[in-house]
Formats: structure tokens, sequence, C-alpha cells
């Protein structure tokens, strides 16, 4: 019997898990724990249950960003070579990234994430924009201003404000970490620099001139959603879930037709024009637990899940895109997501988020010097969070 | 006992009675000592479990706050004496955290107070056919779970599906643009308010209590004296129920200083809301830094312990004397 911890979704992961069960045919048995529903609980759980030996997880659904903390000490269990080789074949470049830590694959790369653009084909006609061209921030902004509309992004005091923050200072060509698999106290950091200062003016841009709404520094994920779908809306970043949450809506009755077909998507937009932009990454790797008792059955398993097949039937069952490139060929796939393509292609420019067994205090100190979004200073608060994230780091203060 | 000798019986007698008193006085504290033993027998059990649940883990906090440790890292854990307690007594953090707990404290029990007294008065006077429903009634909100009412009225003052803006949109200040979780002041607002209405009924319940005690006569004899009903509540009803008051402030007061379900929910200590628990428990839980959270625990601990200090000698609260003990 193998325990599998699962972030929540709509049932698709326990699914997957019947379907390999079955083919198995009685080599094992998977069950499904579900985790709660934020990724950062998810982390705390997993990380309190493997640093006391829990032998009972076998598989675990990771979160990219945390996968560093937990294999540093050795809380994953290796990956064989074999094993290794199958599960990087036909995978897209920015989940394999995800998946690795110290240039080996410590985890298997089940789903991929990435943000988009999304935009309301009314307003972008109105400013008169090409939307084959790639769009920018700027230009974004200078709309959202001049039709009185507002841009739904996530500047809530939580993961969601590292997303966008990263997404800004990678696009820019910068990095929050020069050097990932530094020590804790030696890590350095690029955040006060010019790319850190251009990430800051677009974020203070958008806080000062109210351009987010009165709703910004509460505004995750779903409110920027609602936002986007209200009258205001105009254009939002958001990963993929919003498409097949529309139709929902649609089909229940709680929105109308026309939003949805008021709706166009293009790549992230980019920090600086003509620079490809790198957009957000995210999703799900699965980790086998180094106490478990049965390692080796678990990758098999963790095999069978990763089958592009399920992802495919994952994608469009769950909205959440896989990491294999093979499965976006899937005619199912195509028909749910017409925007398939252009996910697939921006998560091969996606860029993770930092690498380090350190991602929660890096990602707390930005929350707490970059929160809210209208206070943001480019000259002061990209240098403020280094300091602070720093001395953090060295033990020398608190979060 | 010596009194139903008669005194023609002589010194004798009184030799007699005076060991027959001693007798007593040694069967008394024999029983007296049985008592105690019994008491002890009773109790211990229940006292082996606190100890077990309570002084462990207090001990172990301490221990563990003398070591710089990360969960993530058990190899490099390192003995850094009381280096943790100096970063957390010279970090802002913590002593915004304080100012905040303390706020939120002193603000919610004076309110509670207030509103619990008026509200046990209105209990107990109540006509004896209203008495069980009314206090059924004040009590629903005890009865809710700290973390459901939190989302409760989470979801009621948020911007995008709260319907506080629209209803109270006529009161100044307040229109559907008002993001109450976006600023200090309006979120410790929500959050007290919260609080507040959670555990009025607490602090109601235990001074119905008190009332309950204040001698019926005491009042009759006031009004007979002509007193009005404001000085009947002064010189009388609170003088009798003061050792009630003083402990329902005081066990308010501790928990109250302990918040963190309200804050944890709302704001997660975004805008200056962090309070000490919530604090300790980004150290601790969040970070996986054991040892910097068990000192901010620790500390949080030792304000407990001058709160409870405070109470019982300055102000003399009699804990025995609120539980009709004496």
């Amino acid at each position: 019997m193998l325990t599998w911890y699962t972030n929540p979704d709509a049932g698709g992961q326990e699914r997957i898990a019947g379907q390999c069960t079955e083919a198995a045919d009685g080599a094992y048995r998977i069950e499904i724990s579900v985790l709660p529903r934020e990724a950062s609980a998810q982390r705390e759980q997993l990380a309190r249950r493997l640093a006391a030996r829990d032998a009972s997880i076998d598989l675990m659904s990771l979160d990219p960003p945390f996968i560093p903390e937990l294999a540093e000490p050795g809380f994953l269990a290796d990956v064989p070579d074999d094993v290794a080789e199958r599960v990087s074949e036909g995978v897209v470049e920015g989940a394999l990234a995800g998946a690795t830590w110290k240039d080996e694959l410590v985890t298997i790369p089940f789903w991929a994430n990435t943000q988009l653009l999304w935009y309301r084909t009314s307003v972008v006609e109105e400013a008169g924009l090409d939307p084959e061209q790639p769009f920018t921030w700027d230009q974004l902004i200078e709309v959202a201003a001049e039709q009185d509309k507002l841009l739904a992004v996530q500047g809530t005091k939580a993961e969601s404000l590292t997303v966008w923050i990263n997404a800004l200072i990678t696009s820019a060509g910068g990095d929050i970490i020069v050097d990932p698999e530094a020590e804790a106290s030696e890590v350095e950091l690029g955040l006060d620099t010019e790319e850190g200062r251009e990430a800051a003016r677009i974020i203070a841009e958008i806080g000062d001139r109210g351009l987010g709404g009165a709703g910004l520094p509460t505004a995750d994920e779903n409110a920027s959603f609602a936002l986007f779908q209200g009258d205001d809306g105009s254009f939002m970043v958001n990963w993929p879930f919003v498409w097949p949450a529309m139709l929902a809506a649609v089909e229940a009755g709680t929105l109308d037709q026309e939003v949805i077909d008021d709706i166009g998507w293009a790549l992230y937009p980019q920090v600086t024009e003509g620079t490809d932009a790198r957009p957000p990454y995210g999703g799900i790797n699965l980790g086998v637990g180094a106490f478990s008792e049965h390692t080796d059955l678990a990758f098999e398993a963790a095999e069978c899940i990763v089958d592009p097949v399920h992802q495919a039937e994952y994608f469009a069952s769950d909205g959440n895109p896989p990491s294999s490139t093979e499965a976006y060929e899937d005619e199912a796939v195509q028909e749910a997501f017409p925007m398939a393509d252009l996910i697939r292609a921006s998560l091969e420019q996606a860029a993770p988020r930092p690498q380090t067994p350190y991602y929660n205090e890096v990602s707390a100190g930005l929350q707490e010097t970059w929160h809210p979004p209208s206070a943001v200073d480019p000259q002061t608060t990209p240098a403020r969070s280094a300091e602070l994230i720093t001395a953090v780091l060295r033990g020398e203060r608190l979060l | 006992m010596s009194a139903d000798v008669a005194p023609a019986q002589g010194s004798e007698t009184v030799r007699a009675g005076a060991e027959q008193e001693r007798r007593n006085r040694k069967a008394r504290s024999d029983r007296t000592r049985a008592e105690a033993r019994l008491g002890w027998y009773l109790a211990g059990p229940a006292f082996v479990v606190m100890l077990a649940v309570t002084a462990y883990p207090i001990l172990q906090a301490v221990y563990e706050s003398l070591f710089r440790f990360r969960l993530t890292a058990p190899g490099e854990r390192e003995f850094v004496g009381f280096g943790n307690y100096a970063v957390v007594l010279s970090d802002g953090v913590f002593w915004s955290a304080m100012w905040v707990t303390t706020l939120i404290m002193i603000v919610t029990v004076l309110v509670e107070l207030v509103l619990g007294f008026a509200l046990a008065l209105v209990m107990h006077r109540a006509v004896t056919q209203l008495r069980g429903l009314l206090r059924t009634a004040i009590l629903v909100p005890y009865g809710i779970i700290t973390v459901v009412s939190a989302f409760a009225w989470f979801y009621a003052f948020d911007i995008s599906s709260g319907f506080i803006n629209s209803w109270f949109d006529w009161v100044p200040g307040i229109d559907e643009n008002l993001n109450w979780f976006a600023g200090q002041g309006t979120s410790l607002f929500v959050i007290m308010a919260s609080e507040i209405w959670k555990t009025t009924p607490f602090i109601s319940l235990l001074l119905l209590a008190g009332l309950a005690q204040v001698p019926g006569e005491l009042e009759e004899a006031a009004k007979v004296d002509g007193a009005t009903w404001w000085q009947v509540l002064r010189r009388v009803i609170i003088p009798n129920m003061k050792a009630a008051i003083m402990v329902a402030v005081l066990f308010r007061a501790l928990d109250a200083f302990r918040i963190f379900d309200n804050v944890f929910v709302m704001t997660n200590g975004a805008n200056g809301t962090e309070v000490l628990s919530l604090l300790a428990y980004r150290q601790a839980i969040t970070r996986l830094e054991i040892g910097m959270g068990s000192a901010i625990s620790v500390l949080l601990f030792l304000c407990v312990l001058g709160i409870c200090f405070i109470a019982i000698k300055l102000f003399k609260v009699d804990l025995a004397g609120a539980r009709g003990e004496k």
C-alpha cells in the first residue's frame, strides 16, 4: 500500500491513483491523503512529517519552490538513473528545471503551470493594440489608466506576490538569488539592481495610481479573477485554471457568455519591450519520501502517474497543464484548451522562482517589504528587502 | 465540650475535659489529613496529566530556545545560549507585535467587561420564563469555533464578497471601495470586533455567577434606605462581586493576550497586525526555526505569567473567593 499526499484538486489525482492501482495488478495500491489548500501549508506539513522520519509518506505532490528545502537534508529518495532518464524525456524546459536540484533530478515532473496574460478584446481593440504582438507592462498600465479600467494582478501578502515579483525581475533579465546553492549566510541577492528597481517601478506604479483597484492589497488569484470578469476588467495575469472556471460559470449561469466571447490570451507581458518575458512557472512534481518502506514501488507508481495519457486527461478534467510536450498533442486537450499551444510555449520560456533551501525566508522577506504595492518605492524597496532577507538568513532578524 | 462539665466535679473533670479536647483536635487533624490525602488521590492523576501536557512542553521549549536549530537542517543544531533571546528582544518586529497584542488585550477586555456586565444584568433580571431562552441566545457566539467565526467576519468585511460595505455605506468613511484588510486601523477594528463578539458571552457568564452571589438582602436594604438604581449598582452590587469581576478580567486578559485565530485567518499578520502568538508560529512552524520560535514562545509565556502576577498580587484577585470557597 502506497500513500500519496496530494494537493487538493478537482479529483483528478485520485482518479489517476485508481487507474495506476488497477494497472499495477496487485503489485501496489495507491491511497490518497489530501494536504491543506495553501501551498505554504502543504510544505509545513510535509517538512515537519519528513523531519520526524514519517514512513507513511511514499509519494507526495510537491510545489517546485519547496523542493530544494526537502532535497537538501535528504528527505527525498534518490531518483534511480533509469527512472530519471525515462521521466525527463519530452518534458518542457521549465518543468525539468523545477524538478532539479544541484544538477540532479530529485523529483518527477508531473504537471507544469504557467501564467498567461488574459485580456478583454474590447479593451485591446479600443486601445488600438495588436494582440499578435507581445504586450508590455507599460502598455497595460497606460491602457488601463486611459480607459479608466483596472488591472487584475495579485498584490496580497502571500506567495502570489512573490510569483509576480519574480516574474518581473526575471523578465527584466535579473535574478532574485544570484547563487542559489550558497550557504544561508552567504546567499547573494540580485534585488538591489537595475532589474529589481525596474520591477519595483512597475508594481509601485500600479499600486500608486490605483490601477489594481481598492482590493489590490488583498487580491489573490481568485480575487483578481473576479475583478477581471467584472465591468472594470481589462488585463489579468493568471494561471490557466481561469479558463475552465469561466466556462463552468457560464454553464451555471453566473457569468454572461459575452464576457467569455470578449476574452483573449497572450504570453506574459514583457518588462522591456523586445525582450522575451519570463512567465511564472508553477505546477506539481512527484517526490518519493526517503523514509518510505517501498521506494521502488513508489517510483514505479510515480512513473505510471506521470504517463502522458494521464497528464492529458488531468489537464482536460482539472485544468492543470501537462509537463510532457506529448500530452499537448492530445485531441481532448486541444479541444478543452484552445490556448494549449500558447501554454506550452509559455512553459518553454518560464522562469522558476529562486531555487534554494531557504526559499521560504526569501519569499516571506519579499512579501514583508513589497507589500502593500502602493508603498513600494523603486529607490528604496529593493535594497530594503535585500537587507532584511540577508539578515534573516544570518539569523539576525525575525520575519 | 468543657461547657457541659459541671463545676462541682472539680479539677479532675477539668483535666479529663482538656484531655478530651486534645483528642478531639487530634481526631480533627487526622480527618483533615485524610481529607487532604483523598484530595490528592482524586486530583493526583489529573495533576500528573497536567504536568505531562503542560510542564513537559514548557520545559522543552525553554531548552530548545537555547539552540539555533532548523528542522530541515538537523545536523547543524548549535548551542547559542541566550542568542535567540537577544535577536528577538532587539528586533522591532517583536516590539511592534507586543504593542499590537497589548492594545488588542486592553481594548477587547474593556469593551467585553462593559458589554458583558450589561448582558449579565439582563440575564440576571430576566423573568423566569425568558431566562433560558435569553441565556442560550447570549451564549451562541461563544459556542462557535473561533476559526469559523473569524472566517464569518472575514467574509462579511471582505471587499469582494462582503456585505458590510454596502449595508453601512451611509456611515461616513465606509463605501464600496473601503478595503478593511488593507490598513492597520481597519484590520485591527475587525479583528477586535470579532474577538469581542465571540467572547463577551464568556465574560458575562462569569459575571452572572458573581451577580448571583450578591446577597439579595443588601440590595433590598439599600433600596429601603432610598438608594437609586445607580447607587445600588455602584455601592452594593459591584463591591460585592469584585472577586468575580477580577477573575473575569484576568481570564479574559490572559486569553486575549494569546490571540491567534482571528489574526491568522483575517490578515495573517499583514499591515502591522502581527501579534506575539503569530510571530512565534511564523518562526517555529513556517520557518521551521525551532530555537527562535521557542524563544518567542517562552517570552510569551513570561508575559502571561507577568499578567497573572500583577493581577493576583497588585489587584489581589482572589481565585478561591470567586469559587465561593470562603
